[in-house]
């Protein structure tokens, strides 16, 4: 439109000429741009033929069929049954699992950590800021690649060895939970067919829970009484389950660790290379969150904060009611950055060992069959498709705790 | 139709041009670059390690050597290139290094599917398990829930997994990146054994502070013939390596040795001394080499026998005896095809 107006197009007098194409500014525009296009695609394609063809003089034809060729190697932590006679698709599943599982935990973790540090930060105890402060910076200004090597090394070579937590087993049955260099071992839950109340149980107190949250506020509007929602909210969600649990016949058995010649057997564990990663991922993003986190509370302008007390709202509510929503809107953005940046800096397990999906796909599979191009090729997808996940989801997020304009 | 023919006919014709131009391109190449670019290992005692010099030295390294040897007639015409079990054929096809010397089994999907040409072995071995004697354990059956530190990328890892199935007995697998970090996480517990090739365990527990502590157990449970290779397809390139190894192992049996070459290069009473070292014939030509290349790699580098005594044999650390790599006169298997 603005276009129109700057460039006013004189009326043609002898009808359509070609050069007027070209001195047209708008569309000379859409003429290089076209141009612009084709040949980036030209030159994406002129790559990959050229990739295709070079493998094929060498005699390795493009094709994914290896992935249903038995992988003929063994991964220690699996989500999803596997061993060494399935497939290099089922050995990707369980690396995309590994890769996931790590990533969420991470960013779960380091949410909550650094929500923690960002308002200890602003706190204005001075203890209490300085010690978030020089966390802060001692964590963001090493690379996490030194904090997963350090967080593994002291796993490893610090916690009590296998054998003399073995040996304290066997004199002492009634132990559960072992923590050893070689992993966390704790109880494994076995589901009995009984669980399903269980589980709808705690599907019904969610909906009573929010039920009762929609009920409070209609009722805060109309009359201005407050309900106690938080209480409510709690007992539904977890007595109704609990209360399930026991009418149930307690469908919960619990396999609990024990002590085997070389390891435990039985129970769960939480290997040291999993707990390096996930902990060192989330300490070291939590230091940028915990940034991200002051910056956004720092940005509501402080008339907020005494306009609310001027109301006679107590510090907790002012937090909760006026700082932290606006706050959102900076933090959200900075945020959907650096759980991209959690999910692939995961791949950096490689250094100690954790089966991710680079381990597994872009590395054993690809060493034992060759395949450098297809492995790369779907390594880099999967990460995208992560990356884009959490990003459309983070974008819906923000939008939904957007400033709505009047 | 016509253009797809025609599509067909070009990529055809380029198929072939780029075949021809291939051949005996790598040795080209590493004339006109000066040098000879080598895979090695990250380091295993006594296989591959560096000098105080920061030099590259052992049992792997001098195959290199020997190649550059033959051809620049310098032993420090070599660059290295680390590479992990996991980087090293990637390395190679993709032309990042010109030969690989850092313990690879020859396998057939290696061979075949892989696109690489072994050229011989330079060390037989087998896998085999270290434990801590303390540990308690006399036979590898008995290692039923244990956990297993093994190097990821490597054949060790699929015979692992084959060997713990056929017993029927489960473990743990420990992937490790490298020989040294493997040798960190086992000294400290996060497994209980440690498994590669019987030669790279032999080597390892040398650099133990107290090696009495640690044993090999006595199951070798797999073939791993180790041996140097080079890119698929470039038939002269391959020569060159092949018969430098073939070299060093048949002046081994003539008992030319880096002492006495020069005087053996004068003319002896045995006809394939004389075509090995030069003064008969003119083999060195056929590999597109001179009459000397043989002689320059004994010379230099040493035979086999004196390259596997200086740096994994009964004298050194490691004390690696001989067994079947000995010479096929005396009880091993080792065995060059004549020079004729």
């Amino acid at each position: 439109m603005s276009n129109a107006l700057q460039t006013p197009v004189a009326p043609p007098r002898n009808g359509f000429s070609l050069g007027k194409i070209w001195t047209d500014k708008r569309s000379r525009g859409v003429i290089i741009q076209i141009f612009a296009t084709a040949a980036f695609f030209a030159f994406i394609f002129w790559l990959l033929r050229n990739a295709v063809a070079n493998f094929e003089t060498l005699g390795k034809p493009f094709g994914f069929d290896f992935l249903w060729q038995e992988s003929n190697y063994d991964i220690n932590q699996h989500l999803i049954e596997y061993d060494s006679r399935s497939s290099h698709f089922r050995a990707g599943v369980v690396g995309v699992l590994n890769t996931l599982l790590v990533a969420v935990c991470g960013i779960v973790l380091s949410t909550i950590l650094g929500f923690i540090l960002g308002v200890l930060r602003l706190s204005p105890n001075w203890l209490v800021n300085r010690l978030s402060y020089c966390y802060i910076e001692f964590v963001r200004n090493v690379p996490v690649l030194v904090h997963i090597l350090l967080i593994h090394g002291i796993l490893v070579h610090a916690l009590p060895g296998v054998k003399a937590v073995l040996k304290g087993a066997t004199d002492d049955a009634s132990q559960q939970f072992f923590l050893t260099n070689r992993g966390f071992y704790v109880p494994r839950p076995i589901f009995e067919s009984g669980i399903w109340l269980v589980v709808a149980a705690i599907i019904g107190g969610i909906a009573i829970a929010m039920w009762y949250r929609r009920q409070a506020r209609i009722k805060q509007a109309d009359t201005g009484e407050q309900s106690p929602v938080f209480w409510m909210s709690v007992l539904a969600i977890l007595g109704l389950p609990i209360v399930a649990y026991f009418l149930a016949g307690q469908p919960i058995q619990w396999d609990a660790p024990v002590p085997g010649r070389f390891n435990f057997k039985g129970g769960m564990a939480l290997k040291p290379e999993f707990l390096a990663l996930w902990l060192a991922l989330s300490l070291y993003t939590a230091a940028f969150i915990a940034e991200n986190v002051r910056s956004g509370i720092e940005a509501v302008s402080q008339g907020q904060t005494e306009a609310a007390h001027a109301l006679g709202l107590p510090r907790g509510r002012t937090m909760n009611l006026v700082i932290i929503p606006q706050a959102l809107r900076v933090i959200i953005p900075p945020l959907t950055s650096q759980y991209l940046n959690i999910t692939k800096n995961s791949s950096l397990a490689i250094a100690i060992g954790y089966m991710d999906i680079v381990a597994t796909i872009g590395g054993i599979t690809l060493n034992q069959t060759g395949r450098e191009m297809e492995c790369m090729i779907i390594v880099l997808s999967l990460y995208l498709m992560f990356s884009l996940t959490i990003s459309l989801l983070m974008n819906w997020y923000n939008k939904r705790i957007a400033l709505v304009e009047r | 139709m016509k253009t797809m023919t025609k599509l067909a006919l070009g990529a055809a014709a380029a198929t072939i041009l780029l075949g021809t131009a291939n051949a005996g391109e790598t040795l080209d190449a590493v004339r006109a670059k000066g040098h000879v670019q080598c895979g090695i290992s990250t380091g295993v005692a006594g296989f591959a390690f560096t000098d105080d010099k920061g030099d590259w030295q052992g049992f792997d390294p001098a195959v290199c050597k020997a190649v550059a040897a033959a051809i620049f007639g310098d032993t420090n015409a070599v660059k290295y290139t680390t590479t992990t079990g996991k980087t090293r054929f990637t390395a190679l096809s993709s032309g990042e290094v010109d030969m690989l010397a850092r313990n690879t089994t020859w396998t057939f999907s290696r061979d075949t599917d892989l696109k690489l040409d072994f050229v011989g072995v330079n060390y037989y071995d087998g896998q085999g398990f270290m434990v801590p004697t303390a540990l308690g354990v006399a036979s590898a059956t008995e290692l039923d829930g244990a956990s297993v530190c093994i190097q990821t990328g490597t054949t060790t890892e699929l015979n692992l997994a084959d060997f713990f199935r056929i017993n029927k007995i489960s473990y743990e697998a420990v992937p490790i990146e490298t020989n040294d970090e493997a040798q960190t996480n086992y000294k400290a517990g996060r497994c209980d054994v440690y498994t590669t090739d019987a030669s790279g365990l032999a080597a390892t527990r040398s650099t133990f502070e107290n090696p009495d502590e640690h044993m090999l157990l006595p199951e070798i449970i797999s073939k791993e013939p180790l041996g140097p290779l080079v890119r698929h397809g470039d038939s002269e390139w391959a020569d060159v390596v092949r018969w430098v190894l073939n070299a060093m192992i048949t002046a081994e049996e003539f008992g030319v040795t880096s002492e006495n070459v020069d005087k053996m290069a004068t003319g002896t009473e045995n006809p394939e001394i004389n075509r090995l070292l030069g003064s008969e014939g003119d083999l060195g030509a056929m590999i597109g080499l001179d009459k000397a290349w043989a002689w320059r790699a004994i010379k230099m580098v040493g035979n086999y026998g004196e390259v596997f005594e200086e740096f994994i044999g009964s004298e050194t650390p490691i004390g690696l005896e001989r067994g079947i790599n000995g010479l096929w006169t005396k009880g091993g298997i080792l065995y060059s095809p004549p020079f004729r």
